[in-house]
């Protein structure tokens, strides 16, 4: 699939650019974040806003503080490390190019999302990102399971996309601004509001389905059908990542309650556990990595439940120590695939001799990864056992899901980083040999920060997390030291039974997958429901569509009428509106004449048999109608109508010559059903003009034309004054209406012609 | 069947509907009247001139095709707006010019909103025309 | 007036939804006609009816005397006068040319044109 290079071509000159200018593009992004260090790092803030939509709202206005730089920086970072592997891995690809653009707006996308200080265009940014992923991870649109696994991934995350909309929508209304650093002011008082419940849910709906915690997870782990940069970069820092910036970005003002507390505590201890089960299932390479990605999602989340120092900080640590070396893991599951063409680790083994660079970047990352001392991962997985030790809800329970997900997260290390370069040798679909230097510079450097900021973890701990707890927690709470020694606590008793749990686990991990694979069958599948769920609703449409469009006018007719019967109708019974039929005082000789003009040309419209009659008939009414208007001062309306009837009996007498005659309706069946049914909907609508004009008039326009007519558009005519002047633009579309009717009418009786069957 | 003096009597009826259609579109602004009226007489006679001496005739007499008048037509209306665009005020706001005005005339006055008006005249009258000579072409 | 042209507007509108639901497109086209019709008398009648006097402003005044009719549902009816007549117009044509391909007017003979059964 993805890697299916085996034989590289040589990429021409031209999409060779393509891969540099994206490298490029993003590297220069992420010097010019590397700037912001120090004025974040200091506890400043940028910001910069520009008007977008006044009249709704929305501005452009991005903003930088330490959650935001940090996510910046990783996805800068990490984006171009991604790019450059790219420009190696899918050389001589068809679509090379198109593979930058698309990766280049994904970029774009999130550092929009992570920077966007206006909710609204955080929203635009997150649908953006929505969008870039599901081009990415169905890049190789030729595969079936590929382009289901990008619907899928696209249906879910925009799903929840539309109830983060909506959560936004009510956001904005309680807080009277879509300004996150105006709205984060107000934490305390949506809190108390009465809609707070409901716009947690539409944004923890949001987040959940975009940072795949359960039940939204499945589709996560399908994605990985994109190619492996692909994977390494949405599922390290950047798309499965947004939930938990939005969750991070909205602590301050929806977390500190208890129902923030509970959702987020047990959606994610639920996802780590369930998913770090999975992860030592899978064989495929990939798939591991999903799994061990979604642990750390629901890790995440569940740091995020809680406001103390600690878990903060342990969020905020997770969050950087898990994009490096899960960025460097998924780069070598690519190296491998495209070094030996197999990701399963059941036939990859002793890849250590032919590959020892690899071999060294994948050890440094899985031991940050499996929470070895001195990597950053040590430190991180201290501070979870800090963390989880102080979550208010559970402390016990939480640490014990912790501690399991961590021994069999370093049971997936040693799977994807130690069994395939070690133990014994296996024969590979191609032969084993070192990657070239594009491909080796993403994990090397990533494995290497791994290692370096855990020696030395002041480097990311002033500028970075210190700001990004501040950010996420209000400023409230005091981030903790990034220690490697702490003295013997309970954590670092924790993390040794960690690692001799894990190392014990790997040792018996052939029987435990196959324990895990017995227990999988008994369990209900996702993804299965999920199929279920789509099949369903496609039932529900062709079923619809079925209903709603038959073909036969008569039902189409039926059912717009009968909506206007049930709901105008219904809300004059219900609203009690019409008072029944009032006098009618001044009536006169011409009036009575002018109305039964009009009711004997309907009448006779409506009777006939011939097309002549109904001609005449229509006549009549048309200028009975005329009457009316000239009657109750309407001379422009008379003439328009006067002429307009003319012309409707000529186009009549023409086509008549070309149409068959009318049959008699008596053959029909149900003609006396739409009598009724047509009688009933005369009567509502003669009930609401009633009600209507027995009600009182607004002529606020009206009186403004009349004043404003000759004083300041020199016209007398008023009503001609409105149509060229005060709503000209509206006539202009009027009249295009009427020549696009007419030019259309023209082409449908030049066009081709198709004979009479 | 053709008539003569229907044909006669036709070529006269539309010189006179031109002619009319025109006048109803020029006094528009101030008494009844305006572009839809006067577009809409101005098919008239040509529909009655189609009618008796065939759409062939009719389509000669109006020089140009009728779609590209109706075309012609929306174009200008367009223009008419934008005329209030490039004056620096919103699209379709009405903008006059008073030719020799003195104290107490106002002169020959012109206007966005006649050229809008004309807009309207060539855009009923091209589309019905379009539509109406389609349709007896079919016959 | 304005209570017994209501009640003309709904007897217009029944006439013309009996005629729209047959089967038969001629008569769906009269239906057409006398519902637009209807359409523009309601929104004239929605104005309220002064009798006689148009809104002009005559020679010489700045507004209009007295009381004139409402000029606002006139120069919405106007355009829509127009534009019920180019939807005829269209509607015409199409009845022309479903005739002409399908060789009937009858709608219930011109479901060919659609998918039968569920595919």
């Amino acid at each position: 699939m993805a890697a299916a290079q085996d034989t590289p071509l040589p990429s021409s000159p031209g999409q060779a650019l393509a891969g540099w200018i994206a490298v490029l593009i993003a590297s220069a992004f992420f010097v010019g974040f590397w700037q912001a260090l120090g004025p974040v790092g200091a506890g400043g803030s940028l910001r910069w806003s520009w008007d977008w939509v006044p009249s709704l709202g929305i501005s452009l206005s991005f903003f930088v503080d330490g959650l935001s730089l940090t996510f910046a920086l990783l996805i800068s970072g990490i984006g171009a490390l991604v790019m450059l592997y790219s420009t190696k891995y899918l050389a001589g690809h068809k679509h090379f190019a198109r593979f930058f653009v698309y990766l280049t707006l994904f970029m774009m996308a999130m550092l929009g999302l992570v920077l966007s200080d206006n909710l609204l265009s955080l929203f635009v940014f997150w649908e953006l990102t929505s969008i870039t992923s599901y081009l990415l991870i169905g890049f190789t649109h030729t595969s079936p399971e590929s382009r289901r696994s990008a619907l899928q991934a696209l249906l879910v995350t925009g799903g929840g996309g539309l109830a983060l909309l909506a959560g936004i929508i009510l956001i904005g209304w309680v807080a009277g601004t879509y300004e996150l650093s105006e709205i984060r002011a107000q934490g305390d008082m949506i809190r108390e509001h009465g809609l707070y419940l409901t716009i947690l849910v539409l944004f923890l709906l949001g987040a959940f389905t975009k940072s795949a915690q359960i039940p939204f997870h499945f589709w996560l782990p399908n994605a990985m059908a994109a190619p492996t940069p692909v994977s390494a970069y949405l599922h390290s820092a950047t798309m499965v990542k947004a939930g938990i910036y939005l969750m991070a970005r909205m602590h301050p003002t929806l977390a500190e309650t208890d129902v923030w507390l509970w959702t987020l505590t047990i959606a994610g201890t639920s996802t780590a556990v369930f998913a770090s089960f999975m992860a030592v299932k899978q064989t495929d390479l990939k798939q591991i990595l999903a799994y061990t990605t979604l642990m750390a999602l629901g890790t995440l989340t569940l740091f995020l439940a809680a406001d103390t120092g600690y878990a903060i900080t342990a969020a905020m640590t997770f969050l950087i120590v898990h994009s490096l070396y899960k960025a460097a893991l998924f780069m070598i599951a690519g190296i491998i695939d495209h070094s030996t063409g197999t990701r399963e680790i059941d036939r990859l083994g002793g890849l250590a001799k032919a590959m020892p660079i690899t071999t060294a970047a994948a050890a440094l990352a899985a031991l940050s990864m499996a929470g070895f001392p001195p990597f950053l991962g040590f430190i991180g997985k201290e501070l979870k056992y800090y963390g989880a030790l102080a979550v208010q809800s559970e402390p016990l329970l939480v640490a014990g899901a912790v501690l399991l997900a961590n021994a069999l997260m370093l049971v997936a290390a040693g799977l994807v980083a130690f069994r395939p370069f070690w133990r014994g040798t296996y024969a590979t679909p191609t032969v084993p040999h070192e990657a070239p230097w594009q491909l080796l510079a993403g994990p090397v450097i990533l494995a290497i920060l791994g290692a370096l900021f855990g020696i030395n973890s002041d480097l990311i701990a002033t500028p970075l997390i210190k700001p990004g707890v501040d950010a996420i927690s209000g400023g409230e709470l005091i981030p903790a030291d990034l220690k490697l020694w702490a003295g013997v606590n309970l954590p670092l008793i924790l993390s040794a039974v960690t690692i001799t749990l894990g190392i014990a686990l790997l040792m018996v991990h052939r029987r435990m997958r196959a324990f895990l694979d017995a227990m999988e069958t008994r369990l209900p599948s996702f993804d299965r429901g999920w199929d279920r769920f789509l099949d369903g609703t496609k039932a529900f449409a062709v079923w619809q569509t079925r209903v709603l469009q038959s073909g036969d006018m008569r039902q189409y007719l039926y059912v717009i009428f009968a909506t206007l019967l049930v709901a105008v109708g219904g809300t004059l019974i219900w609203t009690g509106a019409f008072q029944g039929i009032p006098e009618m005082p001044g009536l006169q000789v011409k009036h009575w004449v002018v109305v039964l003009l009009i009711i004997a040309g309907t009448a006779l419209t409506t009777i006939t048999n011939s097309r002549i009659t109904a001609i005449a008939g229509l006549g009549a009414v048309g200028i009975g109608v005329a009457l009316i208007f000239i009657i109750y001062g309407a001379p422009d309306v008379a003439i328009t109508q006067l002429l307009v009837e003319t012309l409707v009996v000529v186009l009549f007498a023409v086509a008549a010559l070309r149409l068959p005659v009318m049959k008699p309706e008596d053959g029909f069946p149900n003609r006396k059903l739409d009598a009724l049914f047509a009688t009933a909907i005369g009567l509502v609508v003669a009930a609401i003009l009633i009600t209507v004009t027995t009600g009182p008039i607004n002529r606020r326009l009206t009186d403004y034309f009349e004043a404003s007519s000759w004083i300041d558009a020199y016209g007398r005519n008023i009503v001609n004054v409105i149509l060229v002047d005060f709503r000209a633009m509206d006539t202009f579309g009027e009249i295009a209406v009427v020549a696009v009717a007419g030019i259309a009418a023209w082409a449908i009786l030049k066009g081709p012609k198709e004979d009479a069957k | 069947m053709r008539s003569v003096i229907l044909t006669a009597g036709a070529r006269l009826l539309v010189a006179l509907l031109l002619v009319f259609s025109v006048f109803m579109l020029l006094r528009g602004h101030n008494v009844p009247g305006g572009g839809f009226i006067g577009g809409l007489i101005g098919a008239v006679g040509f529909v009655v001139y189609a009618i008796a001496c065939g759409t062939a005739e009719a389509r000669e007499a109006l020089r140009a095709p009728p779609e590209k008048i109706a075309m012609v037509g929306l174009g200008i209306a367009l223009f008419s707006g934008f005329m209030a665009f490039v004056m620096g005020e919103a699209p379709f706001t009405g903008q006059w010019l008073f030719i020799g005005a003195t104290e107490t005339e106002k002169g020959l006055p012109l206007s966005s909103v006649l050229v809008f008006d004309v807009g309207v005249y060539l855009v009923v009258m091209g589309a019905i025309l379009a539509l109406v000579f389609a349709l007896e072409e079919e016959v | 007036m304005e209570v017994l042209l209501s009640c003309l507007v709904g007897m217009l509108v029944a006439a013309a939804i009996y005629l729209m639901l047959s089967r038969d497109l001629l008569r769906f086209l009269f239906g057409l006609i006398l519902i637009s019709n209807a359409a523009n008398l309601a929104i004239f009648v929605s104005g309220r009816l002064i009798t006689g006097a148009p809104p002009l402003i005559e020679e010489g005044q700045d507004f209009p005397v007295g009381e004139v009719a409402n000029a606002l549902p006139q120069a919405l009816v106007l355009t829509a006068i127009v534009i019920g007549f180019g939807l005829f117009a269209f509607a015409l044509t199409l009845t022309l040319r479903a005739y002409r391909t399908l060789g009937t007017l009858d709608t219930s003979e011109m479901r060919v044109a659609e998918p039968k059964d569920p595919s």
